[in-house]
Order: structure tokens, then C-alpha cells, then sequence
């Protein structure tokens, strides 16, 4: 079979689907980075803490490491099959070609609902952090938290709706700073530069396991937030001038960032704040760098933490409002949702319908709901995407051979990341449900009623051979 | 496979198919909150009269890191004795590993017979 070249950066993904304006390709490889990274960080800024509540310190240190594996395995499969699927949706536009169209309609809301609730959760934490900012700055009264919540899901989904170069080049700027900030914490309190303060073994001393083996599976759950959204990158496919490099290199460069920051945040944190306070994300530490930096004794660490923290939410929240109005739109523009939510704006080249929809939503659950059940909800969504990522590779293999197509980049040790990533999924599946199983079959429930209604309901109104936009040979099989 | 045309739909019925979903999303992830069955919530076992740091089970440096943060034994009470319950039933197990299975069997199966009418319609019999 002749080999075809897909990878080309001149394609536009919006080509195959007649519409008259596309999405602007301006993005490049830095872009990418930010893009997965900034919605990524903040889960180092807050969250991955549940993990040491669900285990001990010990135990949300393996949680990072397993969790690390299995994005990794993510980042490795996610590169190879988005190099060669140019076009926003990211792994729903996978889906669709790979798997078929229930599958994919799945996925689009999987990566839908993980954004929005993460977004949701990014605006509890900034509203959180006002409020404390409030405290520190002599304010007497209980703040409320809910015009801050509401301002910025309001001024991110403004700035996404006038442009996605502005939107991420922001995300670049103050994504860097809170990974800087995270290195300076981690030199000025470990002794590197001046003294430290870590005291990991007092701390630990008879808290080693405090809830045995069990605590060290149950943390796998939290576990996932160290690094949750670096699939997003994939979104920005048909945004990046050259699709084949830029995204494997700024997925994987992400995956790398994030790695080293998930360890020296355990490292930090656990070496300065007890254990039953870290891991209590709701009545104790909600942001636990900037609560390492409290006790720090510098004023100019408690700031800098303090930007630190409010830029990664910001930058988490800006992303995930990305992410997420791109696969709605992708749903939209396949009819898999009504058309109308498509389109692209004539101007600023965004799909802003899907922007402004998604808008309130975010609303609901950031006003709505605690902390962890937001973030829980986030976990879940993301988990069952993870579990469709081994099978969609298996099966892109298996449908479109090595040498059958060009690919921007080729995973190594296939199928040996796939399964991996499996078991992990397995895993982390066993975990939540050790605490949040009813909301976890509640979830499943959810999508299996969405599934029959998709399949005898709403895909009546999908067009069939025009789903498949990319110019693939006719896969093996069929 | 002859060409496919879906029919076109109204307004109204896009509206309500949107609706439809929203509710249904909102439903799903509220409903175990509203009936009290969203879980991890945690309890005190066995709650101390009087707390000291030693009593709470903290050595000198934990309890100074607790000082620091403004806390006393009384009111780090239940932050430092509340604990999670992970006791299950193998029955509840059973039941999410068939619901899980169950799903993605219903995703590939329905995916499948979708896909192959994609295929046929693009590729045709080449």
C-alpha cells in the first residue's frame, strides 16, 4: 500500500468540512507547552494534596510516581496518533476515525466535562485565594468568594472568544512564572540557597502508613491530578503551523516539566506541613505551595507563591476553557451536537458559540459544588478517556500499519505502553471507588444513558461517510 | 452502501436535544450530591477529651508545624483524628467492574456497526 502523507502543515482541518472560515494555524511548539502545562500546574498549586489524605505522604509519593507512568504512556500515544490527526477535537477526532462515532461522541464529552470541571475547580481556588489575600491584608469580615469565581470564568472565556494566540501566549508568560515559582520555593527551602527548613523525618515519624496498603491504592485517585490535562494539547492540532512537530515535542516537553514538578512539590510540601493538614484539601491546606511559603518566614516567598498560585489557576482555567470549547465545537461542526455550535467567528477565528455556551455550565459547578467532588468529577472523566487511549492505539495499529501511513512520530515499545496504561487505569478505577464509588457508577450510568440516546436518537442527524475528514487510506479490515 | 442523507431538524429540536443533555450532565453529577451519596467523607473514630499534641499522637516538630499554623490541640482535634473508611463489599465491587465492562462493551460494539457504514460510504468496495 502507498505510503500517505498526512502530516503536512499546509493541510486545514477545516477543509474537508466546507466551511468557509477555519481556525487560525499561528501556534507553535512553545504554545503547545503552555497549553498542556498551564492546565496541568495548578494541580501541583492544589489538589494533589487529597492524595497524602487518602494515603499519608508516603503513599501520594508512589501516587505521583504510577500516576507519572501512566501519563507518560498517555503522552508517548496521545503524540504518535495526534501527529497524524490534524484537527481540533483532539482525541475525539481520533475516536472518530479510529474507533467510530459513539466512541468518539463519548470521548468529545469526556474531554468536555474533565476541562469544565477543572476549570470550575480552578475558579474555587482563585476565589479562595482572594479571600485570603483579603485576610492577610487586614481585612476583618468572611469574604465572598463568589463575584471573584464568577469574574474569572468570565474574563478567560473573554479572552478565549478574541483570540487563541493571545489566549495561549498569556498562558505562556504566567505558566512560566509559577513553574519558576515552584523552583524558587524549592531552593530557598531546602537548604540549597540559605536555610532549609525540610524536616521529612519528624514529620513523618509514626505517620508512615497511616492507612496501611489500602491508603496507598486509595491515593492513586489524587494521584492523577499532578498531572491531569496534558492530553489537552492535542486540541490545539489544528491551531499549530506544523502539527507533526509541534505537538509530540511540546506534549512530550510537557510531560517532562511536570514530572520534575510533582516531585519537588511532594517534596516541599510534605517536608514542611503535617500530614493530616496537607491532606485535607477543604478544612486544611488548600493551596499547599503557598502554605509551604507561609511558614517559610519570608515575606517575598508568600508573594511570590502567592502570584504563583493565583497564575497557575488562572492559566489552568484559561486552557481548560481551550480545550473544552474545542471539542464541543468538534462535536458541533461533526452534528454529533447541533450544527450551530460549529461555527467559527468571522473575525477572531474562534469557535466562540462554544465558548459562550460553555460559560454557565462552568458557572454551576463552581458555584455549585465542594472542592473534591468537583474535582473528582474532573478525575472520572479524564480516567475514561485514559481507557479508551490504549484501545484506540491498538486499533490504529492494527487498522493503519507502520508504513501505511506517515506518522509525525512513531511511540517505541508498542504494545507495551498501551497495556501498561491499562492496568493503571485499572488501577486508579479500583481506587476511586475506595470513598467515591457512587458518584463513579452514578458517572457511568450517565454515559450509558447518553450512549443509547446518541445511537437511536441523535445520530439519525450525522451525515456517515463525511465523518471521515482525513485523508487515510481505507483502513485494514474493512 | 448507497449514500446516506440525514434528515434535517428543527430548531426547536435542536434546542431540546441540547437541553436534554445538560439536564441529564447536571443530573449525574449533582444527584449523589443532593441524596448525601457522594462519599470520602471523613469521621473521628475515637475522639479525645481534652486534647493534648501527645494526645493527638503528634511529636514536638509536628506539633510546632501546627503551632505555626495557627492551630491548638482543640481545634486541629478533628482535622488530625478524622480518617476515611475504605471497607467494601465484594458485592459493590462486582457490581462497578460489570458496569464498567459492561460499558465499554456497549462503546465498541454500537462503535463498530457505526464505523463500518462510515467506511463503506467514504471508501466505497475498493
Amino acid at each position: 500500500m502507498a505510503q500517505t502523507d498526512i502530516t503536512s502543515s499546509e493541510r486545514d482541518g477545516m477543509g474537508p468540512h466546507g466551511t468557509k472560515v477555519g481556525l487560525l494555524r499561528v501556534l507553535g511548539p512553545a504554545h503547545v507547552w503552555a497549553l498542556g502545562v498551564g492546565i496541568v500546574l495548578v494541580g501541583e498549586y492544589m489538589g494533589w494534596n487529597f492524595a497524602v489524605g487518602k494515603g499519608g505522604a508516603y503513599a501520594a509519593l508512589m501516587a505521583c510516581w504510577f500516576a507519572g507512568i501512566l501519563y507518560s504512556c498517555v503522552a508517548m500515544i496521545d503524540s504518535e496518533v495526534t501527529s497524524t490527526v490534524a484537527a481540533a477535537g483532539g482525541q475525539y477526532t481520533q475516536a472518530k476515525h479510529i474507533v467510530g462515532p459513539l466512541m468518539a461522541f463519548n470521548v468529545g464529552l469526556y474531554l468536555v466535562f474533565a476541562y469544565t470541571m477543572l476549570e470550575a475547580a480552578n475558579a474555587i481556588t482563585a476565589g479562595y485565594l482572594v479571600s485570603v489575600v483579603a485576610t492577610m491584608t487586614g481585612y476583618g469580615g468572611a469574604l465572598d468568594q463568589r463575584p471573584f469565581i464568577i469574574l474569572v470564568i468570565m474574563f478567560l472565556a473573554w479572552l478565549n472568544y478574541r483570540g487563541v494566540l493571545a489566549t495561549l501566549t498569556f498562558n505562556l508568560v504566567i505558566t512560566s512564572i509559577a513553574f519558576i515559582a515552584i523552583i524558587v520555593l524549592f531552593l530557598s527551602t531546602s537548604g540549597i540557597i540559605g536555610d532549609g527548613i525540610m524536616q521529612h523525618a519528624a514529620l513523618f515519624e509514626g505517620h508512615e502508613k497511616p492507612y496501611g496498603w489500602i491508603g496507598i491504592v486509595a491515593a492513586m485517585h489524587f494521584g492523577l491530578w499532578f498531572y491531569l490535562g496534558i492530553e489537552g494539547t492535542t486540541q490545539a492540532a489544528e491551531e499549530v503551523r506544523s502539527p507533526a512537530r509541534a505537538l509530540p515535542f511540546g506534549t512530550l516537553a510537557g510531560i517532562m516539566t511536570l514530572l520534575i514538578a510533582a516531585t519537588l512539590t511532594w517534596y516541599i510540601c510534605s517536608g514542611v506541613l503535617p500530614w493530616e493538614f496537607l491532606g485535607d484539601g477543604v478544612n486544611g491546606s488548600v493551596a499547599p505551595l503557598f502554605d509551604t511559603a507561609r511558614l517559610s518566614g519570608s515575606n517575598a516567598l508568600i508573594w511570590f507563591l502567592g502570584i504563583g498560585t493565583l497564575f497557575a489557576t488562572l492559566a489552568s482555567a484559561n486552557g481548560c476553557i481551550n480545550d473544552a470549547s474545542r471539542a464541543w465545537f468538534a462535536l458541533g461542526r461533526d452534528k454529533y451536537l447541533p450544527a450551530w455550535f460549529g461555527a467559527v467567528h468571522p473575525q477572531y477565528r474562534t469557535p466562540y458559540r462554544s465558548i459562550v455556551f460553555l460559560v454557565p455550565i462552568a458557572l454551576i459547578f463552581a458555584l455549585g459544588a465542594p472542592l473534591d467532588q468537583v474535582i473528582t468529577f474532573s478525575i472520572l472523566s479524564g480516567l475514561l478517556g485514559y481507557t479508551f487511549m490504549p484501545l484506540n492505539i491498538l486499533m490504529f495499529r492494527k487498522k493503519w500499519p507502520m508504513g501505511t501511513i506517515k506518522r509525525g512520530y512513531e511511540h517505541p515499545f508498542h504494545p507495551i505502553p498501551a497495556i501498561v496504561l491499562l492496568c493503571l487505569c485499572a488501577f486508579t478505577f479500583f481506587a476511586v471507588f475506595l470513598g467515591y464509588g457512587t458518584q463513579l457508577v452514578a458517572m457511568i450510568g450517565f454515559y450509558i444513558v447518553v450512549s443509547l440516546w446518541f445511537h437511536f436518537w441523535r445520530y439519525r442527524f450525522v451525515n456517515r461517510g463525511a465523518q471521515f475528514t482525513m485523508p487515510w487510506p481505507k483502513p485494514l479490515g474493512y | 452502501m448507497a449514500h446516506y442523507t440525514p434528515p434535517a431538524q428543527s430548531k426547536l429540536g435542536q434546542i431540546i436535544d441540547v437541553i436534554v443533555l445538560v439536564t441529564l450532565t447536571v443530573g449525574a453529577l449533582f444527584a449523589p450530591l443532593w441524596l448525601n451519596l457522594a462519599g470520602a467523607a471523613k469521621t473521628v473514630a475515637t475522639p479525645v477529651e481534652n486534647p493534648t499534641w501527645e494526645a493527638l499522637g503528634q511529636n514536638a516538630v509536628q506539633a510546632g508545624q501546627y503551632e505555626a499554623l495557627g492551630y491548638t490541640p482543640e481545634s486541629a482535634h478533628d482535622l488530625i483524628l478524622a480518617r476515611f473508611d475504605y471497607s467494601f463489599t465484594s458485592g459493590a465491587l462486582i457490581v462497578m467492574i460489570v458496569v464498567i465492562v459492561a460499558y465499554y462493551a456497549l462503546l465498541l460494539k454500537f462503535s463498530e456497526s457505526e464505523y463500518r457504514e462510515v467506511i463503506s460510504e467514504k471508501f466505497g468496495k475498493k
